[in-house]
């Protein structure tokens, strides 16, 4: 049996601003009522040596997300990867999105499914 | 979602709804009348396809159980929460009698109309307004410290407004084959990812530095962009006048300026008078020479020439003009002068900005000052991007003389990848904007003579057509030189959210005699009216949008309860008001805004949305050059001497100071010595989220549990010292008063700073008196004055003030 094909989200998060488009368009598509949503968008604050930080944005998945299977399967793209304002999430293949991975740094691919 | 029954209705985004200045394009979902969804829509080149989470939440935002869906009456006390529903036709009746009761006893004058930023709403409150006859439209924060001041200082220097390119104006966008990427952009005083739809879209410039822009940041918090700069200046807030002098400085004493551009394009080598200290008019140099004619020398024959400014040509033939040096000039009247050029002038004013004395003021290592000069100046091409924090300072007019100064003299202006003027699509002006005469007007010139403000104020007369709000409210109390009855607020908050020391405009509005306000919901100022009319958003009304490019329409695509569209109440009204309203109905208003495009508003609607063609006034590139900017086509620019003026004339006519500079802010460390030691924090206010527009959208569920708090941003060091965690609350407090924020401890911000969140009420709280939606808890507004507007009425200091911060006691706490 060959295994299953895994889809996953790969977040290129040098770019994600924290701006909470995914979060709300994935309550949108599903109805989920406030506090509830297949994304949600933590903030990293890393302070550096002299007096400098870095401050990150990082869309996480939740129990929540279903990889927009409904969507997909009609060649839409997810609710949450359609919207993303940065543009810096992309749904594909997980063997597609780590090849695409190893092309620049401050990456993250998550395969929730 | 099953398709039968579904339909799918394209529109573009503006105001009510995700609030902000908009332009995307959306695809509403909407299923037996209903909606279901909102999508972007990817075909659309303003945004294509992505959404902000504030146009994601539509379906809570159309749908709230809180919405105004009938027009009320007050039949309590003011302020006493008491409603009664009435119908439109009652509402219309009552709004005609009571406000021509006003109009018959004390003049049109007497009624002020005031709106919110911009948006979709400038147009129509002219449309009502003028057709009262009331010159005072009002935007009512301080020195209209937002947008407006930036625009009226560019057009002074330049004669058109002139903005970041992000190819906005190419339906190919980024692929246009005339565009260029950016080498650098400076992102100054902006945090777009919050901030975004302010005047363009945000992300754009996360687009390009994907494809290679890199970034300089001025920002005393560590913003987003900050933190992924090239180079990030932490300046103190308030010293951007100082800081672009600094630049000024460097690339001019470095050579890094454009020769040619200075020589050919700005009012570099007119003479201006040593003795006066202005500039050398024609009619000084000869018997019958034109006041609006300029001086210079003439290197070829050693003698002055005259730049005839109608022709926007030297007179004689062959003139090499002199750019540096000092002359002597026998005048008309017998006398001889000592002149010198503007750029000798200008150097000189700009000499007076070291870096030494620039890093002093602004609390910038000098090492960052010259190194980010250079890295602007030696990109080509660079861009400037701004924010609000430049009109939030009095001193906003020289300051934006200087940054202007700046991508003038490096040759970036109108330019593929640098400032690129911007103007309405196809010059389809709705109303009279910042440098336009639109379609909605005044009756007579004679009816603004009576504008609050319009006497006293030069740009209020050559740009901004709007009541000047520090002079309104005081008015308002004083009743000098008119009395003020009646006040007509139209998606607008003062007492939340545009008002500083709100409790005044409370009591200001309180004073009227009739007041109505149109909104989608209750706010804390539409607690204080007569008559509160429920207004629609973006997704239940037609309507047009030009600013600035493409040309669109909004499209409707769904109906909610009886509200209505901004434009069909105050359409209604206007004509009631003045019964020879030229237009039958809105769409013929619609028809006359977008004609210039050649096509009819149903057209436009059928094709979604128009660029204007290449060759147009209205599309980029070099217009100057072509001829394209003035309505004589010659080239040039529309500024009184046809030239960049880098020495302002329009300036020395208004009295004021004609070169850029830095004046320090009136509530500063170093301009409050005093008060700083009682008050020993900076205190920056309008920390931007993007889930909400200023004081909009905390009803909205789905925006509020992302950003459920107002916050004041304070360095972990700082919280140690006061003894404050994180998540606590604490008092933030000056000479005007306190207001409780929760503390978010994080060293985004500088230690000798705090940050907070302006426009905070609480729509769940009670929203009759005191109460007003625990708008008096948290709106930091109350530690701001009115009145301290620059000495051109423009600009205010909102964001460079003074405080001292203090938990909140458990017995508080409690209570």
């Amino acid at each position: 049996m060959p295994e299953k094909t895994r889809y996953g989200l790969l977040i290129d998060y040098e770019y994600c601003t924290g701006c909470y488009a995914c979060q709300v368009a994935c309550a949108q598509e599903y109805g989920w009522p406030a506090g509830m949503s297949g994304m949600k968008v933590i903030e990293v604050v890393q302070e550096l040596p002299n007096d400098k930080a870095y401050l990150a944005y990082l869309p996480f998945p939740t129990e929540l997300c279903t990889l927009c299977a409904g969507r997909t399967k009609k060649g839409l793209e997810p609710a949450c990867v359609k919207h993303c304002m940065a543009a810096c999430m992309k749904y594909g293949k997980v063997e597609e999105l780590a090849q695409e991975m190893g092309k620049k740094p401050r990456m993250a691919l998550w395969a929730p499914r | 979602m099953k398709e039968e029954n579904l339909k799918i209705i394209r529109t573009t985004t503006w105001s009510a709804g995700p609030g902000c200045h908009g332009t995307c394009g959306v695809l509403a979902y909407v299923k037996d009348g209903k909606l279901v969804k909102v999508e972007g829509d990817p075909d659309h080149p303003w945004n294509q396809g992505r959404l902000c989470s504030r146009c994601l939440a539509m379906t809570q935002y159309v749908y709230h159980p809180n919405r105004l869906t009938h027009p009320l009456k007050r039949v309590g006390k003011r302020g006493e929460g008491k409603w009664q529903e009435i119908s439109w036709d009652e509402a219309f009746d009552l709004i005609e009698q009571r406000m021509n009761k006003i109009r018959e006893e004390f003049g049109p004058e007497s009624v002020i109309f005031t709106m919110g930023t911009g948006r979709d709403i400038g147009a129509w409150i002219c449309l009502l307004a003028y057709a009262y006859g009331s010159p005072n439209v009002m935007f009512p924060l301080s020195g209209i410290a937002c947008y407006s001041p930036r625009i009226a200082a560019v057009e002074t220097v330049q004669g058109d407004y002139c903005i970041l390119d992000a190819a906005q104006w190419f339906p190919k966008r980024y692929d246009d084959p005339n565009y260029k990427i950016p080498e650098c952009i400076i992102v100054w005083g902006y945090n777009i990812p919050a901030s975004c739809p302010d005047n363009v879209f945000g992300h754009w410039i996360i687009d390009l530095m994907k494809k290679g822009t890199r970034i300089i940041a001025i920002d005393p918090r560590l913003s987003w962009f900050a933190s992924r700069a090239e180079k990030w200046l932490s300046l103190r807030p308030g010293t951007d006048g100082a800081l672009a002098m600094g630049f000024l400085n460097v690339i001019i004493n470095e050579g890094l300026y454009d020769k040619d551009f200075v020589e050919k394009w700005t009012n570099a080598p007119h003479l201006v008078r040593s003795d006066t200290g202005q500039l050398l008019r024609e009619s000084e140099l000869v018997k019958g020479g034109s006041p609006a004619n300029f001086v210079v020398w003439d290197t070829a024959s050693k003698q002055p020439a005259v730049w005839d400014s109608q022709n926007v040509a030297y007179k004689q033939n062959d003139v090499k003009p002199a750019i540096e040096g000092e002359f002597r000039i026998s005048l008309a009247n017998g006398t001889t002068v000592t002149v010198k050029t503007v750029w000798a002038v200008f150097r000189e004013e700009v000499n007076n900005y070291p870096v030494k004395r620039v890093s002093e003021i602004s609390w910038v290592p000098e090492k960052d000052i010259i190194e980010a000069a250079r890295l602007y100046a030696k990109s080509k091409p660079a861009s400037i991007h701004w924010g609000v924090p430049i009109d939030m300072t009095p001193a906003i007019t020289p300051t934006a003389q200087a940054i202007t100064a700046l991508w003038c003299i490096t040759g970036n202006l109108d330019t593929p990848g640098g400032n690129v003027i911007s103007r309405y699509a196809f010059d389809a002006v709705a109303y009279a904007l910042p440098g336009a005469e639109g379609v909605i007007r005044l009756k007579s010139k004679e009816a603004d003579k009576k504008r609050i403000g319009a006497d006293r104020y030069g740009p209020l007369n050559k740009f901004i057509w709007r009541a000047q709000p520090d002079l309104a409210l005081e008015q308002i109390f004083t009743e000098k030189p008119y009395p003020i009855k009646g006040m007509w607020i139209q998606a607008c908050n003062p007492v939340a959210g545009i008002g500083l020391d709100p409790k005044r405009w409370a009591e200001a509005i309180k004073k009227l005699d009739f007041v109505v306000a149109v909104d989608l919901f209750m706010t804390p100022s539409t607690q204080l009216a007569d008559v509160v009319l429920p207004a629609a958003s973006f997704l239940e009304k037609d309507g047009v949008k030009s600013w600035w490019i493409p040309l669109q329409t909004i499209n409707k695509a769904i109906t909610v309860g009886e509200c209505k569209p901004d434009v069909e109440i105050n359409f209604e009204l206007a004509k009631r008001f003045d019964p020879d309203l030229r237009w039958k109905n809105i769409y013929e208003l619609f028809d006359e805004i977008v004609k210039p495009s050649g096509l009819t508003f149903k057209q436009l609607q059928e094709k979604g949305w128009a660029f204007p063609p290449q060759g147009h006034p209205s599309a980029p590139y070099h217009r100057f050059e072509k001829g394209l900017l003035r309505p004589d086509k010659k080239p040039g620019f529309q500024t009184p001497s046809g030239r960049i003026e880098l020495y302002s004339s329009l300036r020395e006519e208004w009295g004021l100071e004609p070169l850029p500079h830095y004046e320090e802010p009136p509530f500063t460390p170093v301009s409050q010595p005093e008060l700083f030691k009682k008050y020993p924090l900076i205190l920056s206010t309008g920390r931007r989220s993007p889930v909400y527009f200023h004081s909009e959208h905390r009803n909205i569920p789905w925006l509020r549990k992302i950003d459920p708090d107002p916050v004041v941003e304070i360095h972990p060091e700082t919280a140690r010292s006061l003894h404050i965690d994180d998540g606590e609350w604490v008092w933030v407090e000056n000479w005007m008063g306190r207001c409780q924020l929760k503390a978010k401890v994080t060293p985004v911000v500088p230690r000798w700073m705090v940050m907070a969140a302006h426009g905070w009420w609480f729509p769940e709280k009670p929203g009759e008196e005191p109460s007003l939606f625990g708008v008096w808890e948290s709106n930091i507004n109350q530690l701001i004055s009115m009145g301290a507007q620059g000495k051109d009425g423009l600009g205010a200091p909102i964001k460079n003030l003074l405080c001292k911060i203090y938990k909140v006691s458990e017995e508080e706490d409690n209570a």
